[in-house]
């Protein structure tokens, strides 16, 4: 993977863009269909100049009937093609959710193992742009509760860049969530390869405490820890990457070391995947903690408009220096 | 039935040069009609028989769960399914046992289904509702209503990518038209122009609500033709005009001319599942319908121009009766799946996956 070639400036959504193209030169089942992927370029401008370099049949517009394309990608999956659909957002993929519930995740086992469905969806998510209650949730949690399905979400270059091949390659559904704050983070990858889908990776390795999160929520969370680098405390952030099935032996072994955890999700903190993963922390490691499981969430409101109100809906990092604070402050 | 020259059944041979037919090809081709009657008439009769069986199964607690009986309706399975061939792909519903039995699933497949074995052909995962088999081309009974239409769009779509000559047969309910999806569909599969045979089977109750309850215009044919899609009405009481119908519609998708659309007008003369006490229905309309049974109107055809006698029809049901209760018997005598594999098939095997990573 770590091959030698010459780095250069790149953005998560060109890294994306990259994963695609280099998808449908290595597979000729491989095409993309969404709403505006084609002429549009794509809502977000990731497969911008895919059409005409591939056409518009493996570039294929589609009507806004979420149901009917995704179903239609898992019905082409069915038979032998690798489809990546691409949802608008994660607010619109709920008019496909019956298709991606009920079809997607349940056909393998329903037909007792004689149909698998090699899917992959991709779809923004997350806050941070104004774009108010109904463009901006976090829902991939509630994805993650699905068995049946594979949740990723890269959170950095590599990840943008390597996730897309391992998912197509799978022989399930894979979704795949794009935090929509990330498109134009730019940096250089590490290599060009395809990189895993089953593991968390540490961003930064730490004694005092271990942050869990992914996604859009990494890189604040590196600036919280940044921040209480500055203070003494030495923080390690575990970055989930694959939502489900998620990974109990990295975080363990990270808590095991620390003693401490903190859970920082974009998303509601009732029922959603901190909570899981807190309740996990507490199942399989509880007598290793110094402190109780902390989390760090969005506050439990549609996502307002307003500058000042969508930050303080969102976990900032003043916020996850805070939740530190108290798991490392309350205890003696 | 006037007997058209060159239709399938004619040999073919012989009277080239403008002579009418000599009479021993006319005999041989009115025979092989009469037997592929006598054959529609057989897998009528053998779903509308395993279905009744399975009434009795129900009863007695061997099958369990929501069962939806096609009594009734069996002319629609029977003759769009002889439209088809055996590279062609079915998407259907979740009252599927006579698309199963006429697609050619072993009567033995399904009823280890029922009874939940591992025998059976979803392996016991699926039940009445969710009968597959990828060897036959048969993408499931769907139990969302609506929720085949996605998937065959996507066959159909992949089969175009492909250049395959394909048809996609998707069996759905008047209920179906209501639903957002059915709309979605119909449109995509039109503006792509993809090879997909939608065989609408209105028997005119969505479980209780009925057609003129449920729809502004219940005349669906002329809704689906709104998309730009070839479509029209049929009798699906009659199985040689259902026949007729989705041979002329199969053939026109194969050869490229886009989807078609039929309505299928049929009844259903049971409650819509085990549970359903029918109380919406008045019961002097089953009984007219009844008036119109496909199976007694083939076999009093067949009977009055001489292809069927009272020893052959009980030559059919002693057959019939004899595969059901085989299917009875190995059902009885099937293995249950054990426990320890409750997981299985919810991911494929991954070779290249730690078995670890595998839970969450």
């Amino acid at each position: 993977m770590k091959t030698a070639v010459k780095s250069e400036q790149i953005t998560y959504r060109e890294a994306m863009r990259e994963a695609i193209r280099e998808a449908l030169h290595r597979d000729d089942r491989v095409f993309l269909m969404g709403e505006d992927v084609g002429r549009y370029g794509g809502c977000f401008a990731v497969s911008l100049g895919l059409l005409e370099e591939f056409g518009p049949e493996r570039i294929r517009d589609t009507p806004l009937s979420e149901s009917a394309f995704v179903g239609a990608g898992i019905g082409a999956a069915l038979a032998g093609m690798r489809p990546i659909v691409e949802i608008m957002t994660v607010n619109f993929s709920l008019l496909a959710l019956d298709q991606i519930l009920n079809n997607a995740a349940t056909i393998l086992h329903m037909s007792g193992g004689q149909f698998n469905v090699p899917l992959v969806i991709r779809m923004t998510t997350g806050a941070g742009r104004q774009l108010a209650a109904q463009h901006s949730h976090s829902l991939e949690g509630w994805y993650a509760h699905i068995p049946g399905l594979r949740i990723v979400a890269p959170a950095t270059l590599d990840d943008a860049r390597g996730m897309l091949w391992t998912a197509i390659e799978d022989p399930d559904p894979v979704l795949i969530f794009e935090h929509g704050t990330l498109y134009n983070m730019p940096g250089e990858l590490s290599g060009p390869g395809p990189v895993d889908i089953d593991h968390a990776a540490i961003r930064r390795p730490g004694s005092d405490v271990t942050l869990v999160t992914y996604g859009g929520m990494l890189h604040k969370t590196l600036a919280a820890a940044g921040q209480l680098a500055e203070t003494g405390v030495d923080a390690e952030v575990v970055d989930l990457r694959t939502l489900r099935p998620l990974d109990d032996k990295a975080i363990m072994e990270s808590v095991r070391r620390t003693h401490r955890a903190v859970v920082v999700d974009e998303a509601w903190r009732s029922g959603g995947i901190s909570a899981e993963v807190s309740a996990r922390i507490t199942e399989q490691a509880f007598f290793d903690l110094d402190a109780p499981v902390g989390r760090v969430c969005g506050a439990e409101v549609p996502t307002p408009y307003a500058k000042h109100l969508e930050e303080a809906a969102i976990p900032q990092p003043a916020d996850i220096v805070a939740a530190v604070r108290r798991a490392v402050d309350g205890d003696a | 039935m006037t007997e058209k020259r060159g239709t399938r059944g004619s040999r073919g041979a012989g009277g080239r040069r403008g002579a009418a037919p000599t009479a021993e090809p006319k005999a041989l081709a009115a025979k092989a009609l009469a037997e592929r009657r006598v054959g529609l008439l057989r897998e009528m009769l053998r779903i509308r028989r395993f279905e009744e069986r399975c009434v009795e199964l129900y009863s007695a607690a061997k099958i369990r769960g929501f069962m939806h009986l096609y009594i009734g309706e069996e002319a629609v399975a029977v003759g769009v399914m002889r439209a088809l061939t055996q590279d062609d792909n079915v998407v259907t519903t979740y009252r599927e046992h006579g698309h199963a039995l006429a697609r050619g699933m072993p009567a033995e497949s399904i009823m280890a289904e029922m009874y939940g074995r591992v025998t059976g052909c979803s392996k016991g995962r699926g039940g009445s509702m969710h009968l597959f088999d990828a060897g036959l081309r048969f993408y499931g009974g769907n139990a969302i209503v609506g929720g085949g239409l996605p998937l065959a769009v996507g066959l159909a779509l992949a089969d175009r990518m492909r250049g395959e000559e394909r048809v996609t047969a998707c069996f759905f309910g008047d209920g179906a038209v209501a639903e957002g999806e059915f709309h979605e569909c119909v449109n995509l599969a039109a503006l792509w122009g993809l090879p997909i045979l939608f065989a609408c089977e209105n028997n005119r109750y969505a479980m209780g609500t009925a057609l003129e309850r449920a729809h502004a215009e219940t005349d669906l044919a002329l809704r689906a033709s709104s998309y730009g899609l070839v479509s029209w009405a049929v009798d699906g009481m009659d199985v040689l005009a259902v026949e007729k119908a989705a041979a002329r519609a199969a053939e026109a998708v194969r050869w490229g001319g886009g989807p078609h659309f039929l309505e299928l007008r049929t009844y259903r003369y049971r409650a819509h599942s085990m549970y359903d006490p029918d109380r919406y229905r008045d019961k002097a309309e089953i009984e007219r319908w009844k008036e119109h049974d496909p199976i007694d109107a083939l076999s009093g055809r067949l009977r009055g121009e001489g292809h069927l006698t009272d020893d052959d029809l009980a030559a059919i049901e002693k057959e019939i009766a004899e595969e059901i209760d085989r299917a009875v018997e190995a059902a009885d005598a099937g293995d249950l799946e054990p426990v320890a594999d409750l997981t299985r098939f919810v991911y494929s095997p991954r070779p290249s996956a730690k078995p670890a990573a595998r839970r969450s």
